[in-house]
């Protein structure tokens, strides 16, 4: 979707940190991407690769956790696993699963020197 | 969250570095260690009043053999500054008491000329404001004035949505009334738009009969997102094979809570019950949004 405009946001975010935390190098980016937020991993890391250059992360490795969809089954009263929003219930079968969690866009952490 | 051990449930959002007890006399779990050795790579901080603290580095805490620029923990939504944006947007809305949407659809799908139908009846009972989103070209603000309604035109040149940011520098040009509506006409994309709060109370999102019954499965971000979807073009459905039920089946299967009304910009069908939908919800959030609701 819209990776280009959240990896700007993401490097703005990077040095905002590093002005408060006072680090000149960044060496590695950790994110958490929920598997249900429509966010491209392997778009990310183009987009980071190409907006890096000159900015404090430059040379920076970007490590993409995904955080699997979570879901609330209606029928079954419990909480499940779900890869997409409309996958039906792994335990029941019904598709009155609600998403619970999942569309995490997050820095994590980071490696600095 | 603590970043030796993981204790704390909270997580790190509005704190700074200066982390807590890992100092010099440390107390950890059942153990403490006092360190009066140095290490290579231990950028211990020499605070006044004699505190040596190996938790003042970057790395917001210390641990034994690991040099003190290592990790830090941040725990920060990369949306979040849009979210501090659409905060202050949604703070001014309620401060001046305006009843916002958000509508969002693929292009062609008709978000304008429900506008413009829905100024011209609705701008003898509310003051009526519009935020126009478009790659590029005046073309739709210009409608929506001829309508009736003061206008303003964002371009994203090349951006694919709208951001909060934006809207804020849109109401700086707009003279809001006080218990008007505003109408926020998205760049038409069934992507992006949905992960941008842009202080909205709700997010509406049209889909075009001549659009396939399967959009919400396709796009589903976008109809998670959205409380109430216009099926518009309704007056074509007799040369179409458009099935209304699945469409609102798959649109359920994505948002349990959507509600859907069938309309027609052109015939005007169906949209007796939209302003209704926007009468009712508009009161409803003026309720939830006055001081003395939260007083009560």
């Amino acid at each position: 979707m819209h990776e280009m405009a959240l990896m700007e946001s993401l490097v703005e975010l990077i040095e905002d940190e590093s002005r408060k935390r006072g680090f000149s190098r960044v060496r590695v980016v950790r994110l958490e991407l929920g598997a249900l937020g429509g966010v491209d991993a392997d778009a990310m890391r183009f987009c980071f690769d190409a907006i890096v250059k000159g900015a404090l992360v430059e040379g920076a490795l970007l490590d993409i956790v995904v955080k699997p969809g979570e879901g609330w089954c209606l029928d079954c009263a419990e909480a499940v696993v779900i890869h997409e929003r409309f996958d039906a219930c792994p335990r029941c079968g019904g598709n009155h699963v609600q998403a619970a969690a999942g569309d995490e866009l997050r820095l994590k952490e980071l490696e600095v020197e | 969250m603590c970043t030796v051990c993981g204790c704390g449930t909270s997580s790190l959002e509005q704190k700074e570095a200066q982390g807590h007890e890992h100092a010099s006399t440390h107390r950890h779990h059942d153990h403490d260690h006092f360190h009066e050795h140095s290490h290579d790579g231990d950028k211990a901080s020499i605070i006044e009043g004699a505190t040596v603290d190996f938790g003042a580095g970057p790395a917001g805490a210390h641990v034994t053999g690991l040099s003190q620029e290592r990790i830090i923990r941040i725990e920060r939504d990369i949306l979040a500054k849009n979210n501090d944006y659409a905060a202050r947007n949604r703070a001014r809305f309620a401060q001046t008491r305006i009843f916002t949407l958000n509508l969002v659809s693929s292009p062609g799908s008709g978000k304008t000329s429900l506008l413009v139908r829905t100024i011209e009846e609705l701008r003898g009972r509310f003051p009526i404001r519009v935020i126009e989103g478009d790659q590029q070209t005046a073309n739709d603000a210009d409608r929506i004035r001829r309508a009736g309604a003061p206008a303003v035109q964002i371009n994203t040149g090349k951006g694919c949505h709208l951001d909060a940011h934006m809207v804020g520098h849109g109401l700086e040009t707009l003279k809001l009334e006080e218990g008007g509506l505003l109408f926020i006409e998205n760049v038409g994309n069934l992507v992006c738009p949905a992960a941008f709060d842009l202080g909205e109370a709700h997010k509406v999102v049209v889909l075009s009969v001549t659009e396939g019954e399967d959009k919400p499965l396709k796009y589903p971000q976008m109809f998670a997102a959205s409380n109430l979807m216009l099926l518009n073009k309704a007056d074509l459905l007799p040369h179409l094979d458009f099935d209304v039920g699945e469409c609102v089946a798959n649109a359920l299967r994505i948002n349990p809570d959507i509600q859907t009304l069938l309309v027609s910009a052109k015939t005007g069908e169906g949209l007796t019950a939209f302003y209704a939908w926007l009468e009712s919800h508009a009161a409803r959030w003026a309720r939830a949004n006055t001081p003395t609701a939260v007083a009560e």
